[in-house]
């Protein structure tokens, strides 16, 4: 008897992708019920947007003004007081999820498991440690509510075909004051793909050079209809904000193609991009560990060749 | 005796006026980043013989937040903190000549879970009543992401995980954090637990002379059980293997036979 609470991760106003890939998660050891909690300050067009995920019975939609920003402190103890109902309570391994669940996991005393990539059974679980470069088999405790976040690069999102009921709760726990949102600055414009979940990416690494040459980048990533990318290199350079890092400590992700510019790939970076469908890398040094995980190579100037690739994709 | 004037944050309660401003700072033992990892052949563990050990690069940077803190006379005194085996004394040195005043080893030979090692912190946040708790957003071995997150939750203080930039003023912390969506500002009051990212700052070198020195700076073993903490498991590792290795892919000589790759793939 398995039971799964999911954490809908939300911007205020519309679910991200990331709440139906745990859905899909949840599915595959084929719990007796999963359900959905969408904390926000108004939360009925993210709750409604949740119930039509299919495989979800119930949609726990819980309104609280202190929620409308993503604060860990002030979720968990909210997510804590559901928890006790269920067996598994799942949010993804986003920055939301990564801040959030393991604090909901102390507040029930219970630890927590990071990034399940896939599932053996309600209690047996695979995950990369390493950076991805050792996959382990966990066994969990079955005396415990099992805590865990899902590696969104692995799971396809629950189709919405669905229309689950929506319940609303009020809470009666204390929540703190001692945190406080200040704001939240965006480099991304809303006119492009997103990263974390785009068919294809086209990604910058050092070699670009500079904030201007990056241009070279868009270019590209605009004739393929393309999310734009970074290596780490690019990010601590200023060529782009950081919410454009793919790699261990950026996003994780597994688009249909990823086109790697000037990109050496290093293991940190290989990481965030190795479950792409197809990889294209072009580097002007042949011997750029890059090629190693690539399926097309183009060892070359990028500056050279890639408006000659902008034209002959426009034609 | 109040050496800063201009410092107000250190003025906020008058338990601050009579102790010293601590900093805590946890630093994990785990493989060099450098060292690319192998699996032992029964695939029970990873390879740790003759393997360059050091100190997790993410802590590292939490240890180097802390000083930059102490040299604005934003604090008094820096303890690195250490859980594990004697071995960890290695890290330790390695904190002490960065310049923390001094060192403790958690000492235990089982190899903890996140909540135990959150719960071994906690202890001693009782015992030294630190205003910050820093350490790295991860270890760069398991790649877990949680203790701090649940150090914070037990201890029921703020955190401010992934952070890239540090402020403090007036008894509270304002904290940049890198986030999916861009960067996060948030404020928290102190105490609290702070969790950096990389590009919070870059450590500094460690001089021939900080070594010799760091040698004679204090450094103090307390067992796991002396905190009265457990090394209790919920989760057990059955069984590691490498990932799946994507098949050998092909080089072209040009952007048209590029071209022509992607068509035959379905890819434009």
């Amino acid at each position: 008897m398995s039971r799964v609470l999911i954490v809908a991760e939300h911007n205020g106003n519309e679910l991200n992708p990331s709440t139906a890939k745990c859905v899909t998660c949840a599915k595959s050891f084929k719990p007796d019920s999963i359900d959905i909690v969408v904390l926000a300050s108004d939360g009925q067009k993210i709750a409604d947007q949740a119930s039509t995920l299919s495989g979800v019975n119930t949609v726990i939609k819980v309104d609280q003004a202190t929620n409308s920003a993503p604060l860990a402190a002030v979720l968990a103890p909210q997510i804590s007081e559901l928890a006790s109902k269920y067996t598994h309570v799942l949010g993804p391994s986003t920055t939301f999820g990564k801040d959030l669940m393991p604090r909901v996991a102390a507040l029930l005393g219970v630890g927590q498991l990071s990034d399940i990539m896939s599932v053996d059974n309600a209690y047996q679980f695979k995950r990369p440690i390493y950076a991805g470069n050792v996959i382990i088999t966990v066994v969990a405790s079955q005396e415990r509510i099992v805590v865990a976040t899902v590696r969104t690069a692995s799971y396809t999102a629950a189709e919405s075909t669905n229309q689950a009921t929506i319940e609303t709760h009020s809470l009666t726990v204390d929540l703190p004051k001692h945190t406080q949102f200040i704001e939240l600055r965006s480099s991304i414009g809303s006119e492009r793909p997103d990263l974390q979940t785009a068919a294809r990416v086209v990604s910058g690494g050092r070699a670009l050079g500079s904030k201007e040459n990056f241009k070279i980048v868009y270019e590209l990533a605009d004739a393929f209809g393309a999310a734009v990318g970074a290596s780490r290199a690019a990010v601590d350079s200023g060529y782009v904000g950081n919410d454009l890092q793919v790699g261990q400590t950026g996003k994780i992700i597994a688009p249909d193609l990823y086109v790697a510019l000037g990109i050496s790939g290093a293991i940190q970076h290989l990481t965030g991009m190795k479950d792409a469908g197809t990889i294209v890398a072009i580097n002007k040094d042949n011997e750029a560990p890059i090629f190693e995980i690539a399926d097309l190579g183009l060892a070359a100037d990028l500056f050279s060749v890639v408006p000659e690739l902008v034209e002959q994709l426009k034609e | 005796m109040l050496k800063n004037v201009n410092n107000s944050w250190q003025y906020q309660t008058s338990q601050q006026l009579t102790n010293t401003v601590k900093i805590l700072v946890s630093l994990k033992r785990v493989i060099d980043y450098n060292v690319r990892v192998r699996i032992k052949p029964d695939g029970s563990e990873v390879v740790h013989d003759g393997v360059k050990m050091s100190i997790n690069p993410f802590d590292e940077i939490a240890l180097e937040e802390a000083l930059r803190i102490r040299e604005r006379n934003e604090a008094d005194e820096i303890i690195v903190v250490a859980i594990g085996g004697q071995e960890n004394q290695q890290q330790l040195r390695t904190g002490l000549a960065m310049g923390a005043d001094r060192a403790i080893l958690v000492e235990t030979e089982t190899e903890l879970e996140p909540l135990p090692v959150a719960k071994a912190l906690k202890a001693l946040i009782e015992r030294e009543d630190p205003e910050l708790i820093m350490m790295g957003k991860q270890a760069i071995d398991n790649d877990n992401n949680q203790t701090g997150q649940m150090l914070a939750a037990l201890w029921d203080r703020p955190q401010a995980t992934f952070v890239s930039e540090l402020t403090l003023s007036d008894g509270k912390a304002t904290a940049v954090r890198e986030v999916d969506a861009g960067l996060e500002v948030i404020k928290v009051e102190l105490p609290a637990v702070i969790t950096s990212d990389l590009r919070l700052n870059e450590p500094r070198y460690v001089k021939l002379p900080e070594i010799m020195k760091a040698k004679k700076k204090p450094l103090k073993t307390i067992s796991l059980k002396e905190l009265g903490v457990d090394s209790e498991t919920q989760f057990t590792v059955i069984s590691m293997e490498p990932p799946a290795q994507r098949p050998k892919g092909i080089m072209v000589d040009n952007v048209a036979e590029l071209v022509q790759a992607l068509r035959d793939r379905g890819l434009v």
